[in-house]
């Protein structure tokens, strides 16, 4: 069965690499829905054994809600903000591939580094380390806010993953209790994304740096 | 203890009352000042008592707070300060009833009572924590409540800048305490005082200069007394009256503690403390002389306060390196009991410029004058105050600052470098005085006699009843203090013998005895002689009327009240002698012609460490803050960016 594990660890390390080129935004949220789905999976794969019914339950909430709730919540937020649809991204998409590989790297060594307790899928901690990564390359390197959203998500699934790694039967708790959080995140910024798409007629968040009181030039004379 | 306890619940209870309460103003008032009352004489009791039995008491509480706990110390020196903290904070309340019934539907008198309980409370907090946490919890919410005090009239923009200053002041005293005590608890589990141990060599002067400037910052002294000219004067005037009666007194607690934590003092210490403490004295009296309002002229007077018993203090532990114990317990003793002096005296005078400021609507002495006949009872006691805080005799002012002089006449006696401080303590001390008593006399002439100079001033009104109570109340204290002063030898010695060692209570005790008995006698015998002459006078008159006629007639046949000598030119001699250090600004007309037309003069006082030191200095760092400026793109994502990249340079760190 690990063979399995193993093969949906690389299953994701390769959508991690899909997402730092893909261009459309739809493409983006379906991506990130596929790598949830996966993620949520994985326990079912890695446990010895007959996975518990709670484990079953638990799998069928999560793909539930990665699979379908949040993919729905942003194709609407998308499709209401009437924006472009792609993710105009700050830098090139050769330059985020190439950190994305970066990132990876740096996560073998550091996974081989990490004082954790041996686990039996071989990978899973730099895979769930580059999916981090990932997340926060989404965030920092991407204009629109949705594509922040979908950054928080990727970096969910990887603090799910990292979660499995460490404690394979039970990381329900944990996970339970962060899952809640990004709902209620993605729900918050669905709104917000509507709400700021309505005021300001676009969802780029550079041009939010307008809102704020800093202006140059007006103090530091 | 369970008594002092008592008074902070019901300090804090009556401050969230008062909250509540804040729709109906009459009622907020009622919980503010009652609980204030209440607590005071709750506080008043454990604290007279653990003075005059010496006993000290300890209450440990369970506190799961990293490295405290709740412990509170009650031992002399804490009760030394509690007692002038309850007195004043308790008259205080009385006081603000009626002078915060002028802002009804005008201000939050329920945040204002509020915040007037909470400082309270943090003031009793700082003087008995026997814990750091539990210390600096005190000292940022003293702090953080008298801000809301002095931003109590926030629509005037010299209230906001003064806010601004006090607590930037007070941030960074916070700041150089914290370190100053993780030096000294450095390796203990739990940071009590009762544990600290004061290190060795250079860290043991590190920890005295940071206590120093930290504490410093608090009580005032110059170079860092730079919130006080400005917050005092922008508070509403009980609470100047607390704030500068006794907060500032927080910071001089805190240096005498750490003295006596850190046991035998190098003698460069005191050097420090006396050379600050002539510099604050002499210049804050300089400049209080050179002020334009009334506040502001009693703010000035405080730091020359805060140097003479700085300069006590130094005196004590040039003495006490010397191994000249009666003359350190002398200065120590002197030190003490001028705290307790100035607190009642500096709050008199706070009180008495607030109803000055509430009768005539302004304390600026250029639109006062002829006060005494339309203010008699404030006016007579803030007579009272002047001669206290001028150190005349009978009133407790002297008391003090006379062991003081007897320290340094001492040690003029002795050989070396005690007798060197003994000159510059008696030499600056007799200069401050007489400038001091010159300010008062220009502040209180201008103020109370002649004529009045502005319409405001000859429609002003005396003060409401209770605030003529608190006041008789702080000047009848005043002159009991001056009067039966040995009576406060016992608690005295017991202050000095738990601050410096109980060899310096009983030397102090044995050292003070006679001369306070002296002053006393002196006293009294100054009120028989008054007393006499009043008599005489009677029977002189003999029933008949004296006559009376106008103030400032001078023979002139129309004279006006703008001829009279005003504050800037009762004080030109004196300002200009000393305008090398004064920088005051100033227009002088030219008088050329022989019939000179109209003319114009003016002069102003300078804020001169704040324009010359503080302000350049804030400026150049803003500058550098702004260098940075490129950091704040205001973009969400370097933002998120940053935080991504301290995590992975901290991950990476610990890896």
């Amino acid at each position: 069965m690990h063979t399995f594990a193993e093969l949906i660890i690389v299953l994701i390390i390769l959508l991690d690499l899909a997402l730092a080129v893909t261009g459309s935004l739809s493409s983006c949220i379906r991506l990130v829905a596929v790598q949830g789905v996966v993620a949520g999976l994985l326990p079912l794969m890695a446990g010895a054994g007959a996975p518990h019914t709670r484990a079953l339950l638990f799998a069928a909430v999560i793909v539930t809600l990665k699979g379908a709730v949040f993919p729905w919540l942003l194709m609407r937020a998308r499709d209401k903000s009437g924006a472009r649809k792609d993710v105009e991204p700050l830098i090139s998409y050769p330059a985020s591939i190439l950190l994305c590989i970066g990132a990876f790297i740096a996560s073998s060594w550091m996974g081989s580094r990490l004082p954790l307790p041996e686990t039996q899928v071989a990978w899973i901690v730099p895979a769930s380390l580059a999916t981090i990564f990932t997340g926060f390359l989404l965030i920092t390197t991407r204009s629109k806010a949705i594509t922040q959203v979908l950054g928080y998500l990727v970096i969910e699934n990887g603090i799910y993953i990292f979660g499995l790694a460490l404690f394979v039967e039970q990381p329900m708790m944990v996970e339970l209790a962060i899952l809640l959080d990004v709902f209620v995140a993605v729900f918050v910024m669905g709104i917000a994304i509507f709400h700021i798409s309505r005021e300001f007629d676009h969802i780029d968040t550079a041009e939010l740096s307008e809102l704020s009181d800093w202006r140059r030039g007006e103090y530091g004379k | 203890m369970a008594l002092v306890l008592l008074s902070f619940v019901i300090l804090l209870l009556s401050a969230f009352l008062a909250l509540c309460l804040a729709r109906n103003p009459r009622r907020a008032q009622d919980a503010g000042a009652y609980g204030a009352v209440a607590a005071s004489l709750a506080g008043l009791i454990p604290s007279v008592k653990v003075l005059f039995s010496g006993v000290s008491e300890t209450l440990a509480l369970p506190w799961p707070v990293p490295l405290g706990s709740f412990t509170l110390v009650l031992d002399p020196l804490s009760a030394f300060f509690l007692v002038p903290v309850f007195i004043l904070t308790g008259l205080s309340a009385v006081y603000g009833v009626d002078y915060l019934a002028h802002y009804t539907g005008k201000k939050p008198l329920g945040l204002a009572w509020a915040a007037f309980n909470v400082l309270t409370a943090s003031m009793a907090l700082v003087f008995t924590a026997g814990n750091a946490v539990l210390f600096m919890l005190g000292w940022e919410l003293m702090a953080a409540s008298s801000f809301l005090l002095v931003l109590f009239e926030h629509e005037k923009a010299q209230a906001r800048r003064a806010a601004f200053i006090y607590i930037t002041a007070g941030g960074a005293g916070a700041l150089l305490l914290l370190a100053a005590f993780s030096l000294l608890g450095a390796g203990s589990p739990v940071m009590d005082f009762s544990s600290f141990v004061f290190p060795a060599g250079r860290a043991a002067s590190a920890v005295f200069l940071l206590a120093l400037c930290g504490f410093g910052l608090k009580a005032g002294f110059i170079p860092l007394h730079v919130w006080l000219p400005e917050a005092h004067p922008a508070a509403p005037s009980h609470v100047s009256a607390v704030m500068s009666g006794i907060m500032i007194k927080t910071g001089v607690y805190g240096i005498i503690r750490t003295l006596s934590l850190a046991g035998p003092c190098p003698e460069w210490w005191g050097w420090t403390l006396l050379l600050l403490g002539a510099a604050s004295c002499l210049l804050g009296a300089l400049f209080a002389l050179a002020q334009h309002e009334l506040k502001r002229v009693l703010a000035y007077s405080s730091i020359e306060n805060v140097g003479i018993i700085l300069l006590a203090l130094g005196l004590g532990v040039i003495g006490a390196a010397n191994r000249a114990y009666p003359l350190a317990a002398l200065a120590f003793a002197g030190a003490l009991l001028h705290v307790f002096n100035h607190s009642l005296f500096k709050g008199l005078l706070f009180m008495g410029a607030g109803s000055v400021l509430q009768g005539a609507g302004t304390a600026e002495l250029e639109a006062l004058g002829g006060l005494s006949k339309r203010m008699p009872g404030t006016a007579m006691l803030f007579l009272a105050g002047a001669a206290a805080a001028c150190a005349l005799p009978p009133f407790n002012g002297f008391a003090g600052e006379f062991l003081v002089y007897l320290g340094a006449f001492r040690s003029v006696s002795s050989t070396g470098s005690i007798a060197l401080a003994g000159v510059i303590a008696g030499l600056s001390l007799a200069c401050a005085g007489a400038l001091a008593a010159a300010a008062f006399s220009r502040a209180g002439g201008a103020a109370f006699l002649g004529e009045p100079r502005t319409e405001r001033a000859a429609k002003a009104r005396e003060c409401g009843p209770l605030m003529l109570f608190s006041m008789r109340a702080l000047a009848a204290l005043c002159l009991l203090a001056g009067l039966f002063s040995p009576f406060l030898l016992l608690p005295l010695a017991r202050a000095v013998g738990s601050g410096f060692g109980p060899a310096a209570g009983l030397e102090a005790a044995e050292a003070a005895a006679v001369p306070l008995i002296y002053v006393s006698a002196g006293g009294l015998l100054l009120l028989a002689l008054i007393a006499l002459a009043w008599a005489k006078r009677r029977a002189f008159l003999g029933g008949r009327k004296p006559a009376e006629g106008v103030t400032w007639d001078c023979g002139y046949a129309a004279p006006t009240p703008r001829m009279q000598y005003g504050a800037s030119s009762f004080s030109q001699p004196l300002t200009d002698f000393f305008q090398p250090v004064l920088r005051k600004l100033g227009q002088y007309p030219v008088i050329s012609e022989y019939f000179p037309g109209k003319a114009s003069f003016s002069t102003e006082a300078q804020a001169v460490f704040y324009n010359s030191f503080y302000y350049p200095a804030a400026a150049r760092l803003r500058d550098l803050a702004y260098r940075f400026s490129w950091i704040q793109h205001g973009r969400l994502q370097i933002y998120i960016m940053y935080i991504v990249v301290t995590l992975m340079g901290l991950l990476l760190w610990k890896l």
